[in-house]
């Protein structure tokens, strides 16, 4: 596959995040703001950064991708679709009973899943297991893990980030999706995080801090990174904004987890719809 | 029954070495009681398929599971009240839901940690852990049985909780032992009272089958070394051919192998079952066999209820 350049990508993610929403639409329920803040990162990564075959998604060379704030699965699934993972008519089903699209991801139902996850602060220590295994493989895969700024109030995280200093985990890639709101109101009110950046710096990482929405700071980010072996994990700390690309989602804590009404869902649409044409 | 003892910690430490040998994917995971765990040998002899996560129990079960997801047999090894509690919720999600292949092996189970009181001793762990859909739950009555039963959890596919003593008890079978995950083993046939025990309680239900034998009564005793899935069929044998049941276990009473016992003869009917072990209290540090005796797991005990049993 031809690498996507900084503008294919833009409008790839605009076109998953219309995905996002005509699934959330369509099963009226799952997590909206938290997808979008996300989905410029997840979209550099399944088009652009990570060595994989949908075809093929057991590959045992695959680099890994675990979503350890799984409730956003609605950005994952779409770029899963868009791969050929499985066929795009899935996503109508989202949340729906039988479905293979789960609430949050279930890798023993939905191919390209790498772990199961949903309850927060549990997915980077899985992959800080998987990159160990890699390491002791002699493997060159990497692990790409992306955690919420509000699940780093999770101590497993910290658990598992000192595990990923100990094995010198350079195969190890975080993404913190810092888009400073929860669902019970701002990050910073609920419980400050002071700068989650330099708390990973602390704990032994090589830091990038970000705009998690620049196409061209994060694949830029990337590039650094995959020459960077020098034995340390690696943290992007990216600002982001939650609900990005839907006017009236952003920056809104009750978009956490409310799907849209028709209305809405059609205002969202042609947002979108705009940014794309405007490219 | 021989006159020696070994604690089944001891017999893991020494098995999980020999696995580990064969498969080179066997891991242990240790989070700093390791030599308590008795994976010393291990780390020593087998140091690439050993990681010690520190004092992170909830990480090791995280860990673990992303290890299973490359292939590899994690054995995350700490004491029970952390290998079921502290990581109950990772191991549900990260390991049981996916059924990942991750074993949780465990020392200091039941009232065996005696003088660290109560804080260390496990009374809820295996019914915590029964609760959890795709898990197996096992405890082994002996040093022979616990390295067979280890073999047995390598082997088989998906998420094991295995659950040792600290303390040393007495060497109950040969080395050759058959056992059976999910398969209850007979000791001795019987007609009149049915006993089930597990782990370091097989010995003293083999003690009091004894004396009740020598007083003219008849003892079926069943070593139930896995609670779940339980052998129903044995259960159900043992209400056939005595109606009933004492069952006697180093846990609480609730949720453990009387419960499930208990599950089994109520929707069978015809049977009543008698359950001896921890009397739903914390212990507190005092001798192991003192801490057995205030809970009434006792060979004494177990004769007074079957003979009370044989009376109706």
């Amino acid at each position: 596959m031809k690498k996507m350049s900084v503008k294919e990508l833009e409008k790839q993610s605009l076109e998953l995040r219309k995905k996002v929403i005509r699934m959330i639409y369509k099963a009226q329920s799952g997590h909206p703001g938290g997808s979008l803040s996300a989905a410029d990162m997840v979209t550099a990564l399944y088009f652009r950064e990570m060595k994989i075959d949908p075809s093929n998604p057991h590959w045992e060379d695959r680099d890994r991708f675990v979503l350890s704030k799984g409730h956003v699965c609605p950005i994952q699934y779409a770029s899963l679709a868009t791969l050929g993972y499985f066929d795009e008519g899935v996503l109508e089903t989202l949340r729906q009973e039988g479905s293979m699209l789960q609430g949050h991801p279930d890798m023993k139902k939905c191919p390209g899943i790498d772990i199961s996850t949903g309850s927060l602060g549990q997915g980077l220590a899985c992959g800080v297991g998987m990159a160990i295994a890699g390491k002791k493989d002699r493997k060159d895969y990497r692990v790409f893990v992306m955690v919420g700024d509000g699940e780093c109030q999770e101590g497993e995280i910290w658990e598992a980030a000192q595990t990923a200093h100990k094995y010198e985990l350079d195969n190890l890639i975080v993404f913190v999706d810092n888009n400073n709101l929860q669902l019970d109101g701002i990050t910073d009110e609920v419980m400050p995080n002071i700068h989650l950046g330099k708390k990973f710096e602390a704990f032994g990482f090589d830091m990038y801090e970000i705009d998690g929405h620049n196409m061209k700071e994060i694949t830029d980010t990337l590039d650094r990174i995959r020459m960077t072996k020098d034995g340390k994990p690696k943290c992007i700390f990216a600002n982001t904004i939650k609900g990005k690309g839907v006017s009236y989602m952003e920056n809104e804590c009750g978009w956490h987890g409310v799907a849209p009404n028709e209305e809405q869902y059609t205002q969202a649409i042609r947002e979108l719809d705009e940014q794309i044409a405007a490219l | 029954m021989s006159e020696m003892k070994k604690a089944t910690r001891d017999g893991f430490g020494e098995e999980i070495v020999k696995l580990g040998k064969k498969d080179n994917n066997i891991y242990v995971v240790d989070v700093d009681i390791g030599k308590s765990c008795k994976t010393g040998a291990f780390r020593k002899e087998l140091p690439d398929q050993y990681l010690n996560v520190g004092i992170a129990e909830q990480n090791a079960a995280g860990v673990a599971a992303g290890l299973a997801t490359c292939g590899k047999i994690p054995f995350v090894v700490t004491y029970a009240v952390f290998g079921s509690m502290r990581m109950c919720e990772m191991i549900r999600q990260e390991i049981c839901y996916p059924k990942l292949n991750v074993k949780i092996a465990c020392s200091h189970g039941g009232v065996t940690p005696a003088n660290d009181g109560a804080s260390h001793q496990s009374i809820e762990d295996m019914g915590v852990l029964r609760t959890i859909p795709n898990m197996t739950v096992i405890m082994p009555a002996d040093y022979a049985s616990a390295k067979k039963l280890v073999e047995k959890a390598a082997e088989f596919e998906g998420p094991v909780y295995l659950r040792f003593t600290r303390d040393a008890i007495p060497m109950i079978y040969e080395e050759d032992v058959e056992l059976e995950i999910g398969k209850a083993h007979k000791i001795q046939e019987g007609k009149d009272v049915a006993v089930i025990a597990n782990g370091d309680t097989v010995c003293i239900a083999m003690e009091a089958a004894k004396e009740l034998e020598r007083q003219g009564i008849s003892v079926k005793l069943l070593d139930m070394h896995t609670i779940k899935p339980l052998d129903r069929e044995a259960v159900l044998e043992c209400i056939r051919d005595t109606g009933k049941i004492i069952t006697v276990e180093d846990h609480n009473i609730l949720n453990g192998l009387g419960s499930a016992v208990c599950e089994v003869a109520a929707e069978a009917g015809n049977a009543v079952v008698r359950r001896i072990g921890v009397q739903d209290q914390f212990g507190q540090s005092a001798p192991y066999h003192r801490l057995l005796e205030m809970n009434g797991i006792t060979a004494e005990n177990i004769v007074n209820t079957a003979k009370e049993l044989m009376k109706n």
